[in-house]
């Protein structure tokens, strides 16, 4: 038939744009890379030194604003995610359990700069003025809490970010809750546990693997959250030990400097970050990948 | 005899369920928060100039965003007619002919699952310096054009999944019965497959549109900003979001007042378009998501 073969042709056409785009995205990046790849060579990876007034290029600072902000970001969303999800598959009536989703799903909707705004004129003068004066004298003996309390910085970003990826966290989590079977858990009551007896025995053991996926994948949003952390870290790129400090991470450094760059070197090294920064989403999203093929065949 | 002999049980059980309920709060209170603030600090500065006047010089008062929701409607509507028609096509292409489960598809539709699925989990930052280089490089300067590009990027991976999923939704004896009846195959994609998941699918973009326009991170070297009205599509242009981001990282007071007026109109458009199509495709046969 003519128009089924016209038709087919048309969609492999349009659906094969996308992967030619890909090809076209990975050359030119790693093309636009590659000056400053080869101007700077292992110490890209292995300077703290972004300086690029002086031709200083290194991403190690970056790499670690990066990683220490999207950890931190899981060490809050992390339970406060499963808690949130247990409560509705386990706890609340089917109405609540809706409402409560509902909100869940409105954060979700909320674009990144809004987040930012909010970080930068509601949570960092608390945090200046509240908590992380707070947080240093009860806990001073600790370099986490150690520094000027300045608002923005590390924290900030940490928590904006934990804000944001709770919803898909609590989406994923919850997914994994429903689909242990009903029986797994009437087995636990039949026995006479307590409610949290059974959460705890029979949908907390069983979710595990599923969980681990999800934190993944919530893992790999944060790394790539842009917008919200650039207005909230307070854009230095160095390594310190407290988390009040003010930090940098690739995404940010990317939308503060892209657009002003000041050479052809910066321009390219500005290239390069962005090339590690694919790799290490590419990284964390094949991980989960893994992880999903691993739980589904065991 | 009470159910529970050993009393600690009973109460650990319900110190452990009210921390799993302060859990819930806790993911709940950030978005009162935010909408509380939202209103109280934008409410007052959204007026009439907000919507008719365009951003004025530092220091003088006044001044409104209407570039801005001018910038964003180019841009979201520039973006979707680029992306819409090429994500669906995706879709209905994997749909239909990726293959299902047992069936093994063309080899092209896996190589476009995974394409797709890369620029899914692409951070959004990276396609804007994607259209950077392919676009306004070789054009010598930022424009709407070129922000439309990035924005529809996002935009194709989106649609292309969400139609997929809905499309595989639509039982295969429907599709029988059409073929049976000597209608083309693509007679019977076209209107009786995407007929029969119009509802959801039409809902589902709606919601990918509304995720777009709040899109800043690929637009800030794409249509860069621009603190007047757009003169063409070759042209910078400033976007809701994007202007939001200038006025709150900038040091004065009366440039914050816009910005949270902005995220307000923004919130709320993005808000209410969402709350509808949830509470809509519960009612939809087609049951499009969640």
């Amino acid at each position: 038939m003519k128009g089924d073969r016209i038709f087919l042709g048309a969609l492999r056409a349009l659906s094969g744009l996308s992967l030619a785009l890909l090809l076209v995205f990975v050359g030119l990046l790693a093309h636009q890379a590659w000056p400053a790849l080869r101007h700077s060579g292992l110490s890209f990876l292995s300077s703290s030194d972004w300086d690029p007034g002086s031709d200083g290029f290194g991403a190690l600072a970056l790499i670690y604003g990066t990683v220490v902000s999207s950890v931190l970001a899981l060490v809050i969303a992390v339970p406060v995610s499963v808690a949130a999800a247990l409560c509705l598959t386990e706890v609340f009536s089917k109405r609540v359990a809706w409402l409560v989703s509902f909100l869940i799903e409105m954060l979700a909707a909320i674009p990144s700069v809004v987040f930012g705004l909010w970080g930068i004129f509601v949570l960092a003068p608390f945090f200046r003025s509240g908590l992380q004066p707070f947080l240093s004298e009860k806990l001073s003996f600790l370099p986490l809490f150690s520094g000027p309390p300045l608002g923005v910085g590390m924290l900030t970003a940490g928590v904006v970010l934990a804000i944001m990826i709770t919803p898909t966290l609590t989406a994923l989590s919850r997914e994994v809750f429903a689909s242990i079977p009903r029986i797994q858990r009437e087995a636990a009551l039949a026995l006479g546990a307590t409610a949290w007896e059974t959460i705890s025995l029979s949908v907390l053991k069983s979710a595990r693997s599923g969980l681990a996926t999800a934190v993944i994948l919530a893992w790999g949003r944060a790394l790539g959250e842009t917008m919200a952390v650039t207005m909230v870290i307070g854009n230095r790129p160095q390594i310190q030990a407290s988390l009040f400090a003010p930090a940098q991470t690739l995404a940010s450094v990317l939308a503060n400097e892209y657009a002003e760059a000041s050479g052809d070197l910066h321009l390219s090294a500005l290239s390069a970050v962005g090339l590690a920064l694919l790799l290490v989403s590419l990284l964390v999203h094949g991980l989960s990948r893994v992880l999903i093929k691993r739980g589904s065949a065991a | 005899m009470s159910r529970f002999r050993n009393p600690y049980r009973k109460w650990k059980s319900r110190v452990l369920l009210s921390l799993l309920g302060l859990g819930a709060l806790a993911a709940v209170f950030p978005l009162v928060m935010i909408l509380l603030h939202l209103v109280r600090e934008g409410w007052s500065a959204l007026n009439l100039a907000f919507f008719t006047e365009t951003q004025k010089p530092v220091g003088e008062l006044g001044g409104g965003m209407a570039h801005s929701i001018l910038g964003t409607l180019g841009l979201v509507g520039l973006a979707s007619g680029i992306g819409i028609p090429l994500g669906l096509a995706s879709g209905v292409y994997l749909s239909e002919y990726g293959g299902t489960g047992q069936r093994s598809g063309e080899r092209l539709a896996g190589w476009v699952r995974f394409a797709l699925e890369l620029f899914s989990s692409t951070p959004s930052i990276l396609i804007g310096v994607f259209v950077y280089g392919l676009v306004v490089v070789p054009m010598k300067h930022f424009s709407l054009l070129a922000g439309a590009l990035a924005l529809a990027l996002i935009l194709i991976p989106l649609v292309a999944r969400t139609s997929e999923e809905l499309l595989r939704l639509v039982p295969g004896s429907l599709r029988e019965a059409g073929l049976a009846l000597g209608i083309p195959r693509w007679k019977v994609i076209l209107h009786i497959v995407l007929g029969s998941a119009r509802p959801a699918v039409l809902a589902s973009l709606v919601l990918a549109v509304a995720r777009i326009a709040g899109e800043t991170a690929p637009l800030v070297f794409t249509s860069f900003g621009s603190p007047s009205f757009v003169k063409g599509i070759t042209e910078p242009t400033s976007a809701l979001p994007l202007q939001i981001y200038t006025y709150a990282i900038s040091p004065f007071e009366e440039w914050h007042r816009m910005a949270w007026a902005g995220a307000l109109l923004l919130v709320a458009l993005v808000l209410i378009l969402n709350a509808v199509m949830r509470v809509l495709s519960h009612g939809l046969g087609g049951g499009a998501h969640e």
